[in-house]
């Protein structure tokens, strides 16, 4: 229909004096926001195709290019905001349900943002990492109740048998992103930089491609609900398995990767037909309790002879610290707990924007309530859902996170702007998109180096952090609430975090 | 000697190396200046081959057996022993075409804008990296040592 009611979120600006009607804003765009008139030699915008990405901004060799935010000019009202009002037109035009990509942007408390880290004076001395030792190694998987030792030929050797653990050299790991929501240029960019790094980085639930065979050893494979890719040789490429229950910005949604994205590529390495829909379904048909999850985590176990940490995704919802006392009775090497802010390639925005709990307080809440039952060693955590500094790292751990998961970080060290467009498949950067013209954007090359980047910066960043509070050792940290100090929060709120309000001392 | 090395797979078809190698070969060397006041006498020595998603660019591949020095009737185009770079002395060049002809690669081509002459790829050889290299958003061209010399 002709009458549109949705108006464009973004204006494009071309400054005529310093456009050179190049054209590489038309070559760079899968949007069609610019075209060049062959009559006018020119290049001309339509601003309201520009879904914000900034690529053409990015490239542009003049400058030209100016990407801002329009803002429509409706009748001020706080109850009915634009963004309500833009969806009702949305909604009304097509009838279905608005998908969005990456985490929420709605302006929920970000508690990390209301954390402050302390620092040594006086009475401890702090450390200079850059010429003291400082330890971040960090070791995810089941820790034992106590350790034996025993004396052989004059030496002491250890008695206890240590259950499987995946070294870390730096408490990051790069979250679970499939093959078919990603790149097999950015699966690659993750596997070669977590591998290089000495992390992992995770398959998410969309197979191995075999290219991806050399990291195994830096490799998590998931197992979800679809069960896609998983065979013999799925498992036995893998340095651990993760058991996928829920995402944190789709707490109790399934998946769908819709037909024309299953390619031949991604069909092999989903093992489905090509140019079926990937459906994951809500839940896993055979996981209706406890008792199921712990036949899953068994049976991967038996599958990969017990050498390899078995693990289990959720979201953060509302009874996590029960959820999680259960994963690790059922016998989880780490559980892996997803925020609600944490990001999607795509999701339901309904979802996505108000339901689960944000990742700070669903921490808090496990890592305390499995210190009370006396469980809290058998199993690491690892938090995602919006880790975005390495700020946000090292307060995590201090509340008591093992390591953290980042993929929206990642992803923007790759380029990626934000658009969440992800789901539309055209994703300019070559991040969320299989098409080839798309895809060779992202040169593997250049995104270890962007990757390594990341993390050396954040590992140095850790490392400061931790000798201006008097620490050498990551481990020293871990649980350590007592760094930590809440500004703004209410008494219910620092409760839950098990912090003290800044200006509290002893 | 250093060469430039083709990375098709991760060309992305954006044409700035054309554009930078126009700017370096203007007169004002400046890229808005040259654009807006040069663009008639301007033309790139580095092509951009494109079909559907497949692209790649090229340039002179500066051949030691090179075909066009010994095709060219006025001695303009030679190859330096020392550098190994071939180049056209567009003093000398009578645009003849001849080099057009014999090169296995298209990548001469007929300059009648400015002057009559034949243009090519002279390696960007006062830079330390040619200037298309240096401009690759995606590292598609590499500018390193052949390992087969």
């Amino acid at each position: 229909m002709a009458l549109k009611l949705d108006q464009s979120e973004f204006e494009i600006t071309r400054n005529d004096e310093k456009c050179i009607h190049c054209e590489v804003c038309v070559r760079q765009c899968s949007n069609d926001s610019h075209q060049f008139d062959a009559d006018e030699s020119a290049v001309s915008s339509k601003s309201e195709n520009c879904v914000g990405c900034h690529r053409c901004e990015s490239l542009c060799p003049t400058g030209a290019l100016k990407i801002s935010k329009k803002e429509p000019e409706f009748k001020e009202n706080y109850n009915w905001s634009a963004a309500h009002l833009k969806n009702i037109y949305k909604q009304s035009d097509s009838g279905g349900v608005i998908l969005t990509g990456m985490g929420s942007d709605k302006p929920h408390t970000v508690y990390w943002d209301h954390l402050l880290f302390n620092a040594a004076q006086v009475t401890n001395p702090s450390i200079d990492p850059l010429r003291e030792p400082m330890e971040i190694k960090t070791f995810i998987g089941r820790k034992p109740d106590k350790i034996e030792m025993e004396k052989k030929n004059g030496d002491f050797v250890l008695k206890t048998k240590i259950a499987p653990q995946l070294e870390l050299s730096t408490p990051i790991l790069f979250s679970a992103m499939s093959y078919g929501s990603i790149s097999l240029n950015a699966c690659k960019s993750l596997a070669v930089a977590a591998s290089s790094f000495g992390t992992f980085y995770n398959t998410g639930e969309g197979g191995l491609h075999r290219d991806l065979y050399q990291y195994a050893g830096n490799t998590i494979v998931q197992v979800a609900s679809g069960r896609f890719g998983v065979d013999r040789e799925y498992l036995a490429k893998a340095a651990a398995v993760e058991i996928k229950i829920g995402q944190g910005a789709k707490p109790g949604i399934g998946g769908h990767l819709p037909g024309e994205k299953v390619t031949d590529d991604i069909s092999s390495t989903r093992m489905i037909p090509e140019g079926t829909d990937a459906i994951s379904p809500a839940p896993h048909h055979d996981i209706y309790s406890i008792e199921d999850l712990a036949q899953l985590i068994f049976a991967l176990k038996e599958a990969t002879d017990y050498a390899k940490p078995v693990g289990v995704k959720v979201s953060a919802v509302h009874n996590i610290a029960p959820i999680a006392s259960g994963i690790v009775r059922a016998g989880a090497d780490y559980i892996a707990i997803d925020g609600f802010r944490g990001g999607t390639g795509a999701a339901p925005q309904v979802i996505r924007d108000n339901v689960g709990i944000p990742i700070e307080l669903a921490l808090t809440a496990v890592d305390q309530r499995l210190r009370e039952e006396g469980i809290r060693h058998r199993a690491s955590i690892i938090v995602a859902g919006s880790v975005r500094s390495s700020s946000d790292v090292i307060k995590a751990i201090a509340l008591g996170a093992d390591a953290v998961y980042i993929a929206t970080a990642a992803l923007v060290s790759l380029g990626c702007h934000l658009c969440q467009k992800c789901y539309t498949g055209r994703c300019n950067w070559g991040i969320a998109t299989q098409d080839p013209y798309l895809t060779k954007r992202l040169n593997p090359e250049i995104g270890l180096k962007r990757l390594t980047g990341l993390l050396r910066a954040w590992s140095l960043e850790i490392k400061e952090m931790l000798g201006g509070a008097g620490i050498n050792a990551i481990e020293s940290l871990r649980g350590n609430r007592e760094h930590l100090r809440g500004v703004n929060l209410s008494d219910r709120e620092l409760k839950i975090l098990g912090i003290k309000h800044a200006g509290e001392s002893w | 000697m250093k060469r430039i090395h083709i990375n098709e797979q991760y060309c992305i078809g954006c044409r700035l190396c054309e554009i930078y190698c126009q700017v370096k070969h203007s007169k004002s060397k400046k890229i808005i200046k040259a654009f807006k006041e040069e663009a008639s006498d301007m033309m790139s020595r580095v092509l951009v081959e494109e079909i559907g998603s497949n692209s790649f660019a090229i340039q002179c591949r500066h051949c030691i057996d090179a075909p066009c020095a010994d095709a060219c009737i006025s001695g303009a185009m030679t190859r330096n022993d020392n550098t190994g770079v071939v180049n056209c002395d567009e003093e000398k060049c009578v645009g003849c075409w001849s080099c057009i002809m014999v090169c296995p690669y298209g990548v001469i081509k007929r300059d009648v804008k400015a002057r009559r002459a034949a243009s090519k790829c002279d390696l960007c050889i006062d830079e330390e990296v040619p200037v298309c290299v240096a401009n690759c958003p995606n590292e598609a061209l590499k500018f390193c040592e052949d390992k087969n010399e």
